[in-house]
């Protein structure tokens, strides 16, 4: 192998995706530049000082790079080999830093490494699931068509998520459903993805319709059904067993289940986002939490403040169509988005650059998923196609996540974006994932287990 | 491989795509449709900052400043930067005390955030700067800053010149689209206001960038939407600072009002009402300590008397009324009336302060000698003329002359809220009398003596003597002669006052002899006492009755009586004959202007007036009621100090450096028909004593 790596290094590698991943990161730089940008101050020298996050950014891709090659330079079979270990020695991690954890922006994921940077395993983690997720899949024991092997991959996902969700990182854990995608490839029922996407419709009409509106609704559904379908299910009592129950599930998911997890499971603040998407004001006297927290502080209940999107929409909003020009953006000059570096980043490339820049960022963006997915389907082994999928998977829900965040389509949860948002942590995790693929792309002649 | 499930690839491939699109749907309706996200943005982030330019000065006829701008200092503090402040060393410098200095910092807080500038005090004090800047390093977060005030170096026409203000909401919604905001002065009266949009200029924006916090963070796009500010234009006016420092010393003390005017040109030499008050009093730090008194004053201070004021005209009417009835050819010069003391052709007789026969035998003598009974039948010839079918007809007539010669209407001086005086319509009378049928000349007989529901404004008395003086034209009484470098539209502004105003063809032999009769006055008649020296001028004095107490002092006149220079109207309130007390101030005003100058024993008579005190006994004994030391009017143009007054106390105790002759208390007599039915006062010696 090492006497002829020159080969192999090169060869096979898909050098689009490397282009589109530097283009990213340069654009990543840039943007956060714009953020930081002060007039008054020399940006050379702030560049070369490294104190700002530019500079640091620069650094984590110079050092990203090297990854990245150093993971080209290893062999296909390592991430096999590696992936339960990996996937196990993650979790571990996370549960580490309940121990050993520094709390950052109120969650406590992150472990101090040297040189005065941190680490957020959550962030690595969806790496090592994507492995072990590929390498359950593609056991040749497993048949994916078996409900039982949906659930082992279930748990899978699940306990990663479940971690994070320990650690006040909703966004992150949230980021775990993208495995679905690969899933999915791999032969997880339409019927499951047909239900999810009805029960998120059924969560939105409930925050959207009054309860009782919601369930006649509803109820009017189920008799239209009865009554068209009676006829068919004449002979068939299961048929119309089951809409009953989908019935009594939808009502009862309405009326019970949605208004205890909100007021009860999530954080106040938590609700108060998911209400402020559809335009709707939380009243926070009615969470568990919220309440417990007032009656200790004995302060009166806020009122609920969507600043963070407002500024966001503004931002992008002003940009208008061609934008109001690179490093004229009043609103990242004046800093009214708050973390903007990192989950609002989008909003200076929309601000300064409109709605041909946003257009054509999002072009790049959709370029780039859909050559890995080509790059997915080209794999002749099981592993690659699964891992490829959950890197699709990954990056999409991270991309349209973060940006309908920022527009206001979709609750404000902490996740970056890809190559975008400042972060080490982030940047190393998407480059290590960008990287590994390209490294099973290369072989995918070779069949992998 | 598990190629059986290839079509799913598309399938993410296809629920991608639509994610997208939704973003991007939703994109275009942030960034292509809806603009609104730009005004917010620049809502946010845009500071709009106006620089005030300075506000144009006014100068008088001899090109002195009347007022100029002086710099005031605020003390302004920057609460997040004043951090180990030697807070003691600061308040002994305000002389305020530590928890003084605590509340106004968190003022400062409440009213502009901790990072914008707020002032910590207004308006400092010559000393109090002084010893500020010396130790201005000790005090981090506090700075000085600079503003614009008004400054009146010689402390006098403070009604013409108006004042100017903060605006509040009725102002601004009233000049919605001429871009003032809050915090703004302008002016709010007299010229100030008049001519606001030439004094002011034009403001120039600065346009700044700032952070979420409202922090500064440097110009906006380099300054490229600024604009400068252009400095207010200059105004000339033609009042003379001389008389008009003159009238109001020589009003001190009285109620009245007195106005000069030059007939060839309208220009206002002096405007003055009194009580007035200093108009350094209301600039600067004074202004706080002063309005409130000002306005709640019993004598009215602020009030300009000499526009807004109203008086019956008494005997100044008559030379009018005998111009009436020349031009409509009823009398002529040589007309003579048998008057022996009353006019009793509409039963109940008018008195008239002459007995001697013949002491109206023609309308000069009449003139001199300003005989009730002649000038009572020379009105009601007017309204009886037989060229016209009815009373009311011939009242018609009547008034339109009126109103020709500038009574009863705006003359459209250019100072605001002017009032029209009256002259009564016939549809008062209408309602007094009922039908016209049944009332007659003699129903409103003492208009003839500028008496009834007559009266007139100071200014529109000493605009009639311009038009007789002129003999039959006048221009419109005005301030400003010319603004400093004059666009069209400012000339357009000024037209009217550069405008012939002739309604009536009466002949200049008429004229003659009016000015004839009215020279006569101050020869022989009632102000032969008063002379002007190295001048022969024309006058007509006049003694009104009038619902609120004695009787009001008036003398109009004009000089010299060839080429008149000078139209000057006097009132003094209820002090007693238009000889005694207006036609003196008359007389020291037209030599003032005249001569530039009085001579000495001018300057001691005009002294010793300045000294007499005639106001009504209700308004002193409000004072002192009151608990208020003086009337803030007397003005020590001879000292630069601006002393304040002579105490109150001394009033109270009678110890008034000078007294009229006159003790009996003027009790206010509310009925206003029964004063006009009654007679006039009994005539008193005409050789009046004249107090020194």
């Amino acid at each position: 192998m090492a006497s002829n790596y020159d080969n192999n290094f090169s060869k096979g590698t898909d050098l689009a995706v490397i282009v589109l991943y530097l283009m990213m990161a340069c654009i990543g730089i840039l943007a956060i530049f714009m953020v930081e940008y002060n007039p008054n101050t020399n940006w050379a020298t702030s560049f070369i000082s490294g104190k700002t996050s530019y500079s640091k950014q620069f650094f984590f891709l110079i050092f990203c790079s090297f990854v990245g090659v150093f993971i080209l330079l290893t062999d296909s079979k390592v991430f096999t080999a590696l992936a339960n270990i990996l996937f196990a020695s993650g979790l571990l991690l996370m549960l580490a830093t309940f121990l050993i954890g520094k709390e950052i922006n109120g969650s406590k994921s992150w472990i101090p490494i040297a040189g005065g940077f941190n680490l957020q395993p959550a962030e690595l983690c969806k790496v090592f699931t994507a492995l072990a997720l590929a390498k359950f899949i593609s056991r040749p024991e497993t048949d994916f068509t078996k409900i039982r092997s949906h659930l082992i991959a279930g748990v899978m996902i699940a306990l990663p998520a479940i971690l994070a969700i320990g650690q006040h990182e909703l966004g992150l854990a949230l980021v775990y459903s993208a495995f679905i995608f690969a899933m999915y490839r791999e032969g997880l029922p339409p019927m499951i993805l047909i239900f999810l996407l009805s029960f998120s419709i059924l969560i939105i009409a409930t925050l959207l319709l009054e309860p009782t509106l919601l369930a006649i609704i509803l109820s009017v559904i189920a008799g239209l059904l009865l009554l068209y379908l009676g006829k068919r299910f004449k002979r068939n009592k299961q048929g119309i067993l089951i809409i009953v129950i989908i019935w009594m599930v939808s009502i009862s998911t309405v009326r019970f289940v949605v208004p205890y997890i909100f007021n009860n499971v999530l954080e106040c603040y938590q609700t108060t986002r998911i209400y402020s998407m559809v335009g709707k004001e939380y009243d926070c006297g009615l969470n568990k939490k919220a309440a417990a927290s007032l009656v200790e502080s004995g302060k009166k209940s806020r009122k609920p403040d969507d600043y963070n999107v407002k500024q966001s929409k503004i931002a992008i909003g002003s940009g208008g169509f061609w934008g109001r020009g690179f490093l004229k953006g009043t609103q990242t000059r004046g800093k009214y988005v708050p973390e903007q570096n990192t989950d609002f980043i989008f909003t200076s490339i929309g601000e300064a650059f409109g709605f041909v820049g946003t257009f054509t960022f999002l072009g790049l963006y959709l370029f780039f998923l859909f050559r890995l997915i080509r790059i997915a389907e080209r794999q002749r082994s099981t592993f690659s196609r699964v891992y490829a999928y959950s890197v699709v998977g990954i990056f999409f829900f991270h991309i349209a996540v973060n940006i309908s965040m920022t527009i206001g389509l979709f609750p404000v949860v902490g996740i970056p974006l890809p190559l975008i948002s400042y972060g080490g942590s982030s940047l190393l995790t998407f480059t290590a994932l960008v990287f590994i693929l390209l490294r099973l792309d290369a072989d995918r002649q070779m069949v992998l287990r | 491989m598990s190629v059986y499930n290839q079509n799913r690839g598309g399938i993410i491939q296809i629920i991608i795509g639509t994610v997208f699109f939704l973003i991007v749907g939703q994109l275009v309706s942030l960034q292509v449709v809806s603009n609104k996200y730009k005004l917010a943005a620049d809502n946010n982030a845009i500071f709009r900052k106006i620089i005030y330019p300075d506000r144009g000065i006014i100068y008088d006829r001899k090109k002195r400043a009347l007022l100029e701008n002086a710099i005031s200092y605020d003390l302004v503090v920057i609460p997040n930067e004043a951090k180990g402040v030697d807070t003691a060393a600061l308040c002994d410098i305000l002389k305020m005390d530590q928890a003084e200095y605590s509340k106004r910092i968190v003022e400062a807080i409440i009213k502009n955030t901790r990072v914008k500038a707020s002032i910590f005090e207004p308006f400092l004090t010559p000393e109090i700067y002084a010893q500020l800047t010396e130790n201005l390093y000790r005090f981090p977060g506090f700075s000085l800053s600079e503003r614009s005030i008004r400054n009146y170096p010689y402390n006098t026409a403070a009604h013409v010149l108006g004042y100017v203000a903060e605006v509040d909401v009725n102002f601004l919604k009233k000049h919605e689209s001429e871009g003032y905001e809050m915090g703004d002065y302008a002016g709010m009266t007299g010229l100030e206001k008049n001519y606001e949009t030439v004094l002011m200029g034009q403001r120039g924006v600065k346009r700044f960038l700032r952070d979420n916090k409202g922090k500064i963070q440097g110009a906006y796009e380099k300054g490229e939407f600024d604009t400068t500010a252009i400095a207010g234009k200059n105004l000339y006016t033609s009042v003379d600072v001389q008389v008009q420092q003159l009238a109001e010393k020589l009003l001190q003390n009285k109620i009245g009002s007195a106005v000069a005017i030059n007939p060839k040109t309208g220009g206002v030499i002096a405007m003055a009402a009194s009580p007035g008050y200093n108009p350094n009093l209301l600039t600067g730090s004074k202004r706080r300590k002063t309005i409130g008194r000002l306005l709640l004053d019993t004598a009215r201070p602020l009030y300009n008397r000499a526009i807004k004021g109203q008086y019956p005209p008494g005997s100044t009417f008559k030379p009018l009324g005998a111009l009436i009835a020349l031009d409509e050819g009823l009398i002529t010069p040589n007309y003579g009336y048998n008057c022996f003391g009353s006019y009793g052709a509409c039963g109940d007789p008018r008195k008239c302060e002459h007995h001697n026969a013949g002491h109206a035998a023609n309308l000069q003598l009449a003139l001199a000698y300003s005989c009730n009974s002649y000038f009572l039948q020379v009105f009601r010839m007017a309204i009886d003329n037989p060229k016209y079918s009815s009373a009311k007809a011939g009242y018609v007539k009547w008034k339109e002359y009126m109103n020709a010669f500038g009574f009863g209407r705006k003359l459209g001086v250019d100072l605001p809220s002017e009032n029209k005086a009256n002259i009564p319509d016939t549809a008062q009378y209408n309602k007094d009398f009922g039908n016209p049928k049944y009332w007659n000349s003699c129903y409103m007989l003492t208009l003839g003596i500028g008496q009834d529901r007559m009266t007139a404004t100071p200014l529109q008395l000493a605009n009639s003597m311009a038009f007789i003086a002129n003999e039959g034209y006048y221009y419109t009484p005005h301030f400003v002669d010319s603004i400093e470098s004059e666009t069209k539209e400012e000339a357009a502004q000024l037209a009217p006052f550069r405008t012939k105003q002739k309604i009536t063809k009466i002949p200049k032999e008429y004229f003659d002899v009016i000015k004839e009769g009215m020279h006569d006055v101050t020869v022989f008649g009632t102000a032969a006492f008063i002379k002007v020296p190295g001048h022969e001028y024309c006058a007509k004095t006049g003694t009104a009755q009038n619902p609120h107490g004695k009787n009001h002092s008036l003398f109009v006149c004009f000089a010299p009586k060839d080429n008149p220079q000078i139209a000057v109207a006097v009132i003094v309130e209820n002090a007693g004959y238009g000889s005694t007390w207006a036609g003196p101030i008359g007389g020291l005003l037209m030599e003032q202007y005249l001569n530039d100058t009085l001579t000495k024993e001018s300057q001691l008579k005009a002294d010793n007036l300045a000294q007499v005190d005639l106001m009504p006994e209700a308004i002193k004994n409000w004072y002192v009621r009151n608990n208020k030391s003086a009337y803030l009017t007397p003005i020590e143009y001879n000292n630069d100090e601006l002393s304040d007054v002579w105490d109150m106390e001394m009033l109270a105790e009678g110890v008034v450096k000078t007294k009229t002759t006159d003790t009996n208390p003027p009790a206010p007599l509310p009925n206003t028909d029964k004063t006009n039915k009654d007679s006039l006062l009994p005539n008193a010696d005409k050789k009046k004593k004249l107090n020194p």
